[in-house]
């Protein structure tokens, strides 16, 4: 299908089909004002596909592709080395094409890691960004490796048995940032769906850096979470403010930026507002585990040196 | 037409050099037993400099078939090899580079499928994708395996279609044969360097969405065009296999006595009435013609093509020479049914023929069908039975 040219500067267009309030289609927008119009997008299967994409319909205004769930880094990657050779046989603008592949944190951490970890290899000149819902919101929000301690998922239900499982997930969730930096690219940045203009810019940011780059972006889940639509933009705010989702940058390994912290907001202000974390608050156990999760957002602000 | 002389080279080196001269942009794969000679001679000429393709190294099959996807949406000529375990990692990407219509030439050293692991011949690999959406061709010899990629490329281009050229491992990716590569300027006579449809590929100059999802009311429709432009490939192969012949090979079809009929798709060799006819793909089909040379009551159908299935060719072959038993030998086996081709030519002839058809399976794994292994399946077929009989020995 061909997409219609972008005149407004907006790549992605009113009419997608996401839930009201969708934390993802706010940052994906925010992403788009940071690519510009010379980029081809590669994205995986999820939510962001599936809403933006109804054959013969399209929300994209830029060349958008998507092939599989888990292969939307190699699919940047093969379009990097066509770009690559048409570069060098006389097509001399293919050179400045920015490519870019998306996916949610199902695709990312998950089913497509080996593949995004075989591009990072590669060093490529691709922009991979991770729209981390936390779960496989598309399917029915079943838990990923990127699902938080404790979360009531769809296969990781809240229950009343004795046993761990009735806590929710009870898995920690998967360090990528730690992961994307042992990889030794050149940028690597977190952000949260409360601040899109940090989104942009880093976006923006990531494209100018040579070099393979990585931008995870926490992005509430109006039906994932339970929470209400007006929500997503608070709940990235709060992220950010308990230290549990800190904004960050990392140039060539070393931490440049990070979201200091003013006064410490609590992770039961953040959990409070999320039926997925419901389950905590009614229990002695619940609470055993809410003072784990503090310490995990205490454990960030250490490590992120995020106190002012 | 310039004559470049006969070489004796091995498979894989004839298959690299053709690719070589057939110049895609983008090359990606990944090792695999007996596929790697292929992909190593690829490696090292652009090593040496002497080609200009962008070679991509891949962690997997799956990655490297999403990587030449890529490449491909984004307008290049593109290639890849591979094998048995990793064609079957790569069977997601393979259905939805069909589905996209994207003219990705893979080359296919057939190797048996696991388990037992086996880095030995058979056809399981290929034929267990024949439902995926991609051309499939099968080489006798060398000199074919050459022809069909070059043809390959020529008609998935023409049509948005991927295809894919098997060639039996070890048999023919190993062996060395006299072989003529031709020159890169006849290729280039009868392939024209790679141009992408207008719109038809990702350019920001003209954005263009591929890959969005279709429900119930598109879905039927776009699948049945991609079985139609499938069904429409027959015509096509046929006549840039004439093509071909004109512009670069000075060897015409029908170039023997015993031949009835060789059209890109099958190939007849035998007597023009024959009371056993004995159906195969690739490298057997040298054994099977052999078995028979002097025979005067068997001949033998190879199918060069197996997808789109040349259905209306075989019976027409069927019609003519009239046997009163059709022998389908096969390295691979729908296991609980038959052997696959065996079903696609009872298919073709049902209620056409009062011929018995009957599936053999032979070959897996490596072992060697010898031709008294084929003329014992020539005396066989006579008996009253007609199950899917396994032929591993003579005994
Ligand atoms: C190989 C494969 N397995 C499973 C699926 C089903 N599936 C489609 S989208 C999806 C979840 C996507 O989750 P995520 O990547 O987190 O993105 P989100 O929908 O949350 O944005 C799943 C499991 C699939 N399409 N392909």
């Amino acid at each position: 299908m061909k997409n219609k040219k972008n005149k407004d500067k907006v790549l992605i267009s009113p009419g997608h089909r996401a839930c009201a309030g969708c934390g993802q289609m706010i940052s994906a927008k925010a992403a788009t004002e940071g690519m510009g119009n010379n980029v081809i997008v590669a994205n995986a299967t999820g939510c962001l596909e599936v809403t933006t994409t109804p054959y013969p319909q399209s929300a994209w205004k830029m060349p958008w592709i998507h092939s599989l769930f888990e292969n939307a880094s190699a699919i940047a990657s093969g379009i990097k080395a066509a770009l690559n050779y048409k570069g060098k046989h006389g097509e001399g603008r293919a050179k400045n094409i920015k490519v870019i592949a998306q996916g949610g944190d199902g695709g990312t951490f998950d089913i497509g890691f080996g593949l995004i970890s075989g591009m990072w290899e590669r060093g490529e000149d691709i922009l991979y960004i991770c729209y981390d819902t936390e779960a496989y919101s598309n399917t029915g929000v079943q838990a990923s490796g990127a699902t938080p301690w404790a979360a009531s998922t769809t296969t990781t239900p809240a229950g009343t048995g004795k046993n761990i499982d009735a806590i929710g997930s009870h898995q920690n969730k998967k360090d990528m940032i730690s992961i994307a930096l042992a990889h030794g690219l050149p940028y690597v940045a977190q952000s949260t769906a409360g601040y899109p203009m940090d989104i942009t810019a880093k976006v923006k940011k990531a494209l100018e850096i040579k070099g393979p780059a990585y931008i995870q972006i926490m992005t509430p889940c109006i039906p994932g979470w339970k929470v209400k639509p007006s929500d997503a933009m608070k709940l990235g705010k709060l992220g950010v403010e308990t230290g549990l989702y800190p904004l960050l940058e990392y140039i060539d390994g070393k931490l440049v930026n990070s979201s200091k912290i003013d006064k410490k907001v609590k992770v039961e202000e953040y959990l409070k507002l999320q039926g997925r974390f419901k389950h905590l608050f009614k229990t002695a156990r619940g609470k055993k585990q809410i003072e784990y999760i503090q310490k995990l957002a205490d454990e960030n602000i250490k490590k992120y040196e995020l106190k002012k | 037409m310039t004559n470049t002389n006969n070489q004796i080279l091995e498979g894989s080196r004839a298959i690299a050099l053709t690719i070589k001269k057939i110049r895609p942009g983008v090359i990606s794969a990944y090792p695999i037993t007996p596929q790697t000679h292929i992909v190593e001679d690829l490696s090292q000429f652009k090593a040496d400099g002497e080609v200009d393709y962008e070679y991509v190294r891949a962690e997997s099959e799956f990655a490297a078939a999403s990587i030449v996807e890529g490449a491909s949406a984004t307008g290049v000529r593109v290639y890849t090899a591979t094998s048995s375990q990793g064609l079957l990692l790569m069977t997601e990407v393979l259905y939805n580079i069909a589905g996209m219509r994207l003219p990705v030439v893979l080359t296919c050293a057939n190797r048996g499928v696991s388990a037992p692991i086996t880095i030995w011949n058979d056809h399981q690999d290929s034929v267990t994708m024949r439902d995926a959406g991609w051309i499939q061709f099968y080489a006798e010899n060398h000199q074919e395996a050459v022809e069909q990629h070059i043809i390959a490329y020529k008609v998935a281009e023409q049509l948005g279609l991927p295809a894919m050229v098997n060639i039996d491992g070890f048999v023919l990716t190993h062996s060395y044969e006299s072989v003529r590569i031709p020159s890169e300027a006849d290729i280039k006579k009868f392939l024209p360097d790679y141009k992408p449809k207008k719109n038809g590929y990702l350019d920001p100059a003209n954005p263009k969405t591929m890959g969005a999802f279709a429900t119930p009311a598109h879905y039927m429709e776009i699948r049945q065009a991609l079985h139609d432009d499938m069904v429409d490939a027959l015509k096509v192969i046929i006549g840039e296999y004439q093509a071909y012949r004109e512009i670069i090979s000075d060897s015409a079809p029908f170039s023997t006595s015993k031949q009835l009929m060789d059209n890109g798709l099958l190939e007849y060799h035998g007597p023009k009435k024959a009371k056993t006819i004995i159906i195969a793909l690739g490298s057997v089909a040298g054994t099977i013609k052999e078995a028979f040379e002097r025979s005067n009551n068997v001949g033998v159908l190879k199918l060069k093509v197996m997808r789109p299935f040349p259905e209306q060719h075989v019976l027409d072959i069927i019609e003519q020479v009239k046997p009163q038993n059709i022998a389908v030998i096969e390295k691979a086996i729908s296991l609980g049914a038959e052997g696959p081709l065996a079903m696609d030519i009872k298919t073709a002839l049902y209620g056409k023929t009062k011929a018995k058809v009957q599936s053999f399976i032979a070959g897996l794994g490596g072992r060697d069908i010898t031709k008294s292994m084929i003329k014992k399946i020539a005396r066989d077929i006579e008996k009253e039975d007609d199950e899917v009989k396994f032929v591993g020995s003579v005994n």
